[in-house]
């Protein structure tokens, strides 16, 4: 983008609202993609999706087609989809095992899993040449580019394309907190993914589904249908059960439409430096069900009784790692949001195993996985139509701003934690945060 | 001969009734331990206690069904319409009471707004043989491009 032509990104966020181009204009989602999505640490995927030396999966981030792969040496590398020779993909495939090395299917370069050169065919006439091995198998011409900075926190890997920058550990902050609840609530201390990933495209810009992820309003407007629907059902099914209860995925849908906005009002945001937000509130997932009582019990036993407490009462409804994740840590649900452009988003949801619980705690988080996240889902369906009318409306010119007013002014700022005043859980807090951590990304 | 062609009868009907919103009417088609089940790749060899896209017994079908009836299923306000085509279908078991395992080919043509989709794959119907006619204990739905990226997502049954 040439230097004239770059708009003033903090005159286009204001405290309680944001220009409509924010979300629309393709300039903008160019520099959205260089200076924060191939900048900041972006989730990869998990180290059990490839288990073995050889295994890889592809995975995008900004713009960049990266690969994940499984060194000989155990190490877990990301690097860039692209030969050094004539920048072809190396993997075309989602994901499977290269073996010992890559291949690339054009003129059959070969490379070792960390991305160093292995062989180039006829290699004599390379001689003399840039190309020619001179620095060993080290020539970075001759390799393929690896992420800048790769980290791993608890088996979750994370890429930077930046040389320079926090630390992840640093840049997560609180919202670390996501991967310690989700594997901290595993009697073994760690998850392992459920190998099936559903990926679902939505028809506006990425920005969009990050803020809906914490916006505790739209729940009782928007998903009404599913959880009256689901109501009913439950309903007919307690009563079946004589006093008995129906399964807790019925619940976990009903309260959709149960879980009033005066409810919703006693959660509470937290928001955090780089645009990260937490919104507590625990889904009644500590019923006294047979089901809980046996995980609560092998809980104790791999924790003790104090520190089972401690886990278990962590006060986490949702949380939003920005710019791209979204975690629902007690039910081990994990949204990655993947730009495609500015009109175009993809989201890879994945469900993960706490490792050492009882088989039915696995059922009732993959009952949501299911109900909640599959292509044939209950309710995003509806989000995804709401997505798709606002890029309508706001590509429209009948109106320049997007309100982020809810609640503003009652903030309250502490140790550089933002909070949303008491009773105000459906505050707009997390969006405002989220803005606040775009500007200076944009600004930089 | 008699067996096939009441099959095929069976399956024109199931298609039948999803294209005119028959719900109600669909959802009877089933035993009442029936299961409708559309696994994410054809690898899976059962629906329980596995990511599914659908894993559906009655009760769940009605929860879906209730949610496209009710008013502000947004989703579904806008104009919509489906058409099934099924084909190929193929007696691959047959018991002593009449119980069958049928396979056969579809095709969808969905209509959304001013979009059209199309869905396309295998059923896998265990037909058990009632008073009534055939009653599904299991329809299994193998979508050729199931595990490819939802370009939006699906509201009732393929």
């Amino acid at each position: 983008m040439p230097q004239e032509r770059i708009p003033n990104f903090a005159r286009m966020v204001e405290p309680d609202r944001v220009r409509k181009e924010v979300y629309t204009d393709a300039q903008i989602f160019e520099r959205e993609m260089e200076r924060i999505h191939e900048t900041v640490w972006i989730y990869c995927g998990h180290e059990s999706q490839v288990p073995r030396a050889g295994d890889y999966c592809t995975v995008q981030i900004g713009r960049q087609p990266m690969i994940l792969v499984r060194g000989k040496n155990g190490k877990v590398n990301v690097l860039y989809n692209r030969c050094p020779h004539r920048g072809n993909m190396i993997c075309g495939d989602r994901e499977g095992n290269t073996g010992e090395q890559f291949r690339c299917s054009y003129h059959a370069w070969t490379f070792q899993l960390d991305g160093r050169l292995k062989n180039i065919p006829m290699k004599s006439a390379y001689e003399g040449t840039r190309y020619q091995a001179k620095g060993g198998k080290d020539n970075p011409d001759c390799s393929i580019k690896k992420a800048a900075r790769v980290e791993n926190y608890r088996g979750f890997v994370f890429a930077s394309l930046a040389s320079d920058g926090p630390s992840l550990k640093e840049f997560l902050g609180k919202s670390i907190v996501a991967f310690d609840d989700m594997c901290d609530r595993a009697p073994a201390g760690e998850v392992e993914v459920v190998p099936n990933c559903f990926r679902v495209i939505q028809h506006s810009n990425w920005k969009l589904f990050l803020e809906n992820q914490l916006d505790a309003l739209h729940p009782s407007v928007v998903h009404q249908s599913t959880g009256r629907a689901a109501h009913e059902v439950e309903k007919i099914l307690a009563k079946k059960a004589r006093g008995g209860a129906a399964p807790l995925s019925y619940h976990m849908l009903s309260a959709f439409a149960t879980v009033t906005i005066d409810k919703w009002d006693d959660f509470q945001t937290l928001n955090y430096p780089y645009g990260h937000c937490i919104l507590t509130g625990y889904m009644g997932l500590r019923p006294q069900d047979p089901d809980t009582l046996a995980y609560d019990k092998v809980m104790i036993k791999a924790y003790g009784k104090k520190r089972f407490e401690q886990i278990v009462g962590v006060n986490i409804h949702h949380v939003l790692v920005y710019p791209g994740l979204s975690v629902q840590s007690p039910l081990q649900q994990l949204r990655a949001v993947r730009p495609l452009g500015v009109d175009r988003t993809l989201t890879e949801i994945w469900h993960f195993r706490l490792k050492g619980a009882p088989e039915a705690i696995y059922r009732r988080s993959l009952a949501y996985y299911n109900l909640v996240n599959s292509p044939a889902t209950l309710i995003n369906a509806d989000d995804l139509e709401n997505f798709w009318k606002c890029h309508q409306g706001l590509s429209s010119d009948g109106g320049d701003w997007v309100s982020l007013a809810r609640h503003h002014g009652r903030d309250i700022e502490k140790n550089g934690v933002v909070s949303s005043g008491p009773k105000m859980g459906t505050s707009e807090a997390p969006m405002r945060n989220q803005m606040k951590a775009w500007a200076k990304f944009m600004q930089v | 001969m008699k067996a096939q062609h009441d099959v095929e009868q069976f399956l024109y009907k199931q298609s039948e009734l999803l294209d005119t919103k028959q719900w109600q009417k669909w959802i009877d088609l089933f035993t009442p331990d029936g299961v409708y089940w559309m696994p994410p790749d054809a690898s899976y060899k059962t629906w329980d206690g596995q990511p599914a896209i659908f894993a559906e017994d009655k009760n769940l079908m009605t929860v879906r069904m209730l949610r496209v009836l009710h008013p502000d299923a947004w989703s579904q306000r806008p104009l919509w319409e489906t058409n099934h085509v099924v084909s190929n279908v193929s007696i691959r078991k047959e018991n002593k009471n009449g119980d069958v395992e049928v396979t056969s080919r579809f095709h969808m043509m969905e209509l959304r707004r001013d979009d059209v989709r199309h869905f396309a794959g295998s059923y896998m119907h265990r037909l058990k043989k009632t008073k009534k006619g055939y009653a599904i204990q299991l329809q299994r739905v193998d979508m050729t491009n199931a595990q490819a990226a939802y370009d939006y997502v699906l509201q009732v049954w393929v």
